[in-house]
């Protein structure tokens, strides 16, 4: 019964979604009133998708073989926090919570909204349900998660060992809420350019969710980085693998909406260009999606292949995309341009900023798409690699951090002040670094040499907006953006460091030799095998010496019997200065085991500048909360003195 | 605003697409070929590693039949699963030989003992310098070779029961 009653919960969620639209065109050839019903129509569809999804949580902490989901993904003897994240480790079930995450974002939205027009707001809902109207039919038509198996199998087929980790619990679900999160800026620039009501009023509206979707997004890729980096055993932090691409794309969009929206917020300028990259962040999310749900493109993420599932997301993508862009071809020329301003200006630099994140976003795409398109055409495969994303896209990037220092210091509309004299302390810190590294190091190459001199000149550049004036009165915006800039520089720090210091090994070794890497002398104690709950294991036992330091690190060689699977356990110990990494491999016919280690100095500050990145844009989000609230909190305590008076 | 950059969002999208859906369409083929498919086999004098057992020269397998020549070692994992494979092989009559990597004879002979033996011949390759010939990068791997001794087909890693009608089509192809 529980899995009916969630196929039922999406044929009614697919039903009123279908309802909004017809609303929705009603609204806007008549001009009917349809907003009440509109609001509570998506609360109500959004309630129905959440209940589904809970029916699938609930068969899959059940292990209900007699569900194919459950049969093809999961295994009784699966500890339970995998048995609930399988219900979104395979296609099924993370569209089933792709939808889910649409429905009640739209939900929310009717809630929510009280800075638009009625108008706006009622067409942006519409927009927002016949975005989740594609995905039920897609559900509904060609990957039902609720279809039944009979006679119900005795027990499951396992999940994937790779993806049997705590990353997993959290890290799509992370990803998902981010992408989807872009919808809202989606349907509001749908439903804006319908209206022809693109004006600040609308940024204001649009700037949490975009806010909050990049949030989600950088956290959710720093998560991934660094659960590729462990996991996988390779040692590396980024792989321009086509999946994290999918997921790096959304992202560079939303940095630009993020910016380009405060000036519609502040300015109301950039209005068809805010539209129509908050069209381009939500494409590039179905994009990613598209790239990953199909098969189309051969990558680490080993997902199921299936054409037909790959023709129907496609078919979504051209639809919606190919809509949204039809809209703003003809309505692009009706919205009255904002304010203007000069040269130098706070917008000039968003612009460029803009510009910058957006050849970079043309970069990744081209490189990611690339392969297919050469193979459609000469049937020859080959794969971008690394070299071209680094060689292409790391200038750029440290462009981009260059200005980064700047930007902020310039004021709207025009500058008068030259805004140079207040960079001089930083760009002295950049060049001191750069004299240490040369003096230090003069076989650095030139990359990581750059992106120390960048990174100690923006750390420093990035505080200025705080000087000078009382840092506790500064508000919460500024304090984000202030520590957002910071993380970029702590995590060039980190990634320049990773580039330029790593020491790496990579032997066959006998118990009892000593290796040396970085700073560490390193024994190969013993082997042994061992069994986990689900898997067997080689695990070896290594010490590790560094001065007075003595540590014991067991990476493992994991063998999965359901589905059959190898993974490499590495194992890693954390130093205020930096990651010891350690993966044991094969033994070979010697009775050598295969040891690969790496010393890694601050590598970890990449993650820890991600970190800090999210947690600058979580400070801006709670600012444009806090200050509505502490007004609303001031005028009521007034209100109340005044009745007690 | 031009008309032209108007629409050209639009335009762009509407390629990419075009290319996608033609991507779609068109059958892929996952395996990644190796350069050596179509040339003869590098010729290649194996000892036999297992008393009894006939050794493995590049002359053995150009004898007018058909051979699945497998790349293999004792000390290699996923080769216990892959072993049953090729009985079920040997069963339908393929002829099966084996490149041992860097084994001992007393190690592979309990191998062989424990997961059966599919092989006709069996060759040691104690410096892995066949392997490297050949282009395999580690083990298992399969080649199949036709009767004139040229390489048709590299299966990199180990045949599964799935991928049994692949193998055995190649194998139909190299008649």
């Amino acid at each position: 019964m529980i899995a009916e009653t969630g196929l039922a919960a999406l044929w009614l969620a697919a039903g009123l979604a279908g309802l909004q639209f017809v609303l929705m065109i009603a609204s806007l050839r008549s001009g009917a009133e349809v907003r009440g019903a509109m609001r509570s129509i998506a609360i109500v569809q959004g309630a129905l998708t959440l209940l589904a999804f809970a029916m699938l949580l609930l068969v899959f902490a059940r292990s209900d073989m007699s569900v194919a989901l459950v049969f093809e993904n999961s295994n009784s003897a699966k500890p339970f926090i995998y048995k609930l994240a399988g219900t979104w480790g395979n296609h099924e079930g993370s569209m089933l919570m792709w939808v889910t995450i649409l429905a009640v974002a739209g939900a929310f939205v009717a809630i929510l909204a009280h800075r638009t027009s009625e108008r706006t707001l009622t067409a942006a809902l519409g927009a927002q349900a016949v975005l989740a109207l594609g995905f039920y039919a897609f559900l509904l038509f060609a990957s039902n998660p609720f279809a039944r198996l009979w006679p119900a199998p005795e027990d499951g087929r396992g999940l994937n060992p790779l993806l049997q980790d705590p990353g997993l619990a959290f890290h799509p679900p992370t990803l998902y809420l981010g992408y989807v999160g872009l919808s809202v800026a989606f349907s509001f620039a749908v439903g804006a350019l319908l209206t022809g009501e693109v004006d600040s009023r609308l940024a204001r509206a649009m700037r949490p969710w975009v806010l909050g979707a990049w949030i989600l997004l950088t956290l959710g890729i720093t998560a991934g980085s660094y659960w590729a980096y462990y996991e996988l055993g390779w040692g590396g932090y980024w792989f321009w693998d086509p999946v994290e691409n999918a997921s790096l794309m959304p992202w560079l969009a939303a940095t630009a909406l993020l910016h380009s929206i405060n000036v519609l917020a502040a300015r109301g300028a950039l209005k068809a260009w805010t539209m129509m990259l908050a069209v381009i962040a939500f494409s590039m999310s179905m994009v990613g999606t598209f790239l990953v749900r199909s098969g189309i493109l051969t990558s680490v993420h080993a997902f199921a292949i299936d054409p037909q599932r790959g023709t129907f997301l496609l078919a979504l993508l051209a639809i919606y995309v190919g809509a949204a862009f039809t809209l703003f071809a003809l309505r692009a020329p009706s919205l009255k341009e904002g304010a203007p301003f000069e040269l130098v200006s706070r917008e000039s630099g968003l612009v460029i900023n803009n510009l910058i994140l957006s050849v970079i976003l043309g970069v990744v795409f081209v490189g990611t798409l690339y392969p297919l398109f050469v193979e459609a055409l000469s049937g020859e495969k080959l794969s971008v690699g690394a070299p071209y994303f680094d060689a292409v896209a790391g200038p750029l990037a440290l462009l981009l951090a260059v200005l980064v220092g700047a930007g902020p210091l310039i004021a709207w509309r025009r500058e008068r002040r030259p805004v140079f004299k207040q960079l001089a302390i930083p760009a002295l810190l950049g060049a001191t670094a750069l004299a240490i590294t040369i003096i230090l190091w003069p076989e650095m190459r030139i990359l990581p040499r750059l992106g120390f001199l960048i990174a100690a000149y923006l750390a420093a550049a990035s505080i200025l907006p705080l000087v000078g004036r009382n840092p506790l009165r500064a508000p919460l915006a500024t304090w984000g953006m202030v520590v957002a800039h910071f993380g970029i520089a702590v995590a060039l720090v980190g990634m320049a460091a990773n580039a330029a210091f790593t020491s790496e090994r990579l032997v066959v070794d006998k118990p009892g030799e000593i290796l040396s890497v970085g700073p560490w002398a390193v024994t190969l104690a013993s082997v042994t095998p061992t069994a986990g709950k689900n898997y067997t294991a080689i695990e070896a036992e290594l010490r590790a010496a560094r001065g007075n330091d003595l540590i014991t690190l067991s990476p493992e060689t994991r063998y999965y019997s359901d589905p059959p699977t190898e993974t490499n356990e590495s194992a890693i110990r954390t130093f205020w200065n930096g990651q010891l990494y350690t993966v044991v491999g094969k033994q070979d016919v010697s009775g050598a085991w295969q040891l690969r280690l790496w010393w890694k100095p601050f590598v970890t500050l990449i993650w820890a500048g991600g970190a800090l990145i999210a947690i600058g844009g979580a400070l801006a989000l709670l600012g444009r909360f806090w200050r509505p609230l502490r007004r609303r909190m001031i005028s009521a305590r007034e209100r109340r003195s005044r009745r007690y008076a | 605003m031009s008309r032209a950059v108007r629409f050209a969002p639009l335009a762009l999208l509407l390629a990419i697409i075009a290319a996608l859906v033609w991507r779609l369409a068109t059958p892929t083929d996952t395996n990644v070929h190796s350069t050596l498919e179509g040339k003869p086999v590098p010729a290649f004098d194996l000892p036999a590693i297992i008393p009894g057992k006939p050794a493995l020269s590049s002359a053995h397998l150009a004898t007018g039949q058909p051979h699945l020549v497998n790349v293999f070692a004792s000390w290699c994992v996923p080769c216990i699963t892959e072993v049953k494979v090729l009985q079920a092989l040997k069963q339908r009559g393929v002829h099966v030989d084996g490149i041992a990597v860097r084994d001992r004879t007393a190690d592979l002979a309990d191998f062989l003992a424990r997961n059966g033996d599919p092989y006709e011949r069996i060759g040691s390759d104690a410096q892995s310098q066949v392997q490297i010939s050949l282009g395999s990068s580690g083990v298992p791997e399969s080649f199949v070779v036709d009767g004139k001794g040229v390489i048709r087909y590299q299966q990199i890693g180990p045949i599964e029961a799935s991928d049994i009608p692949t193998i055995l089509s190649q194998l139909g192809r190299a008649r």
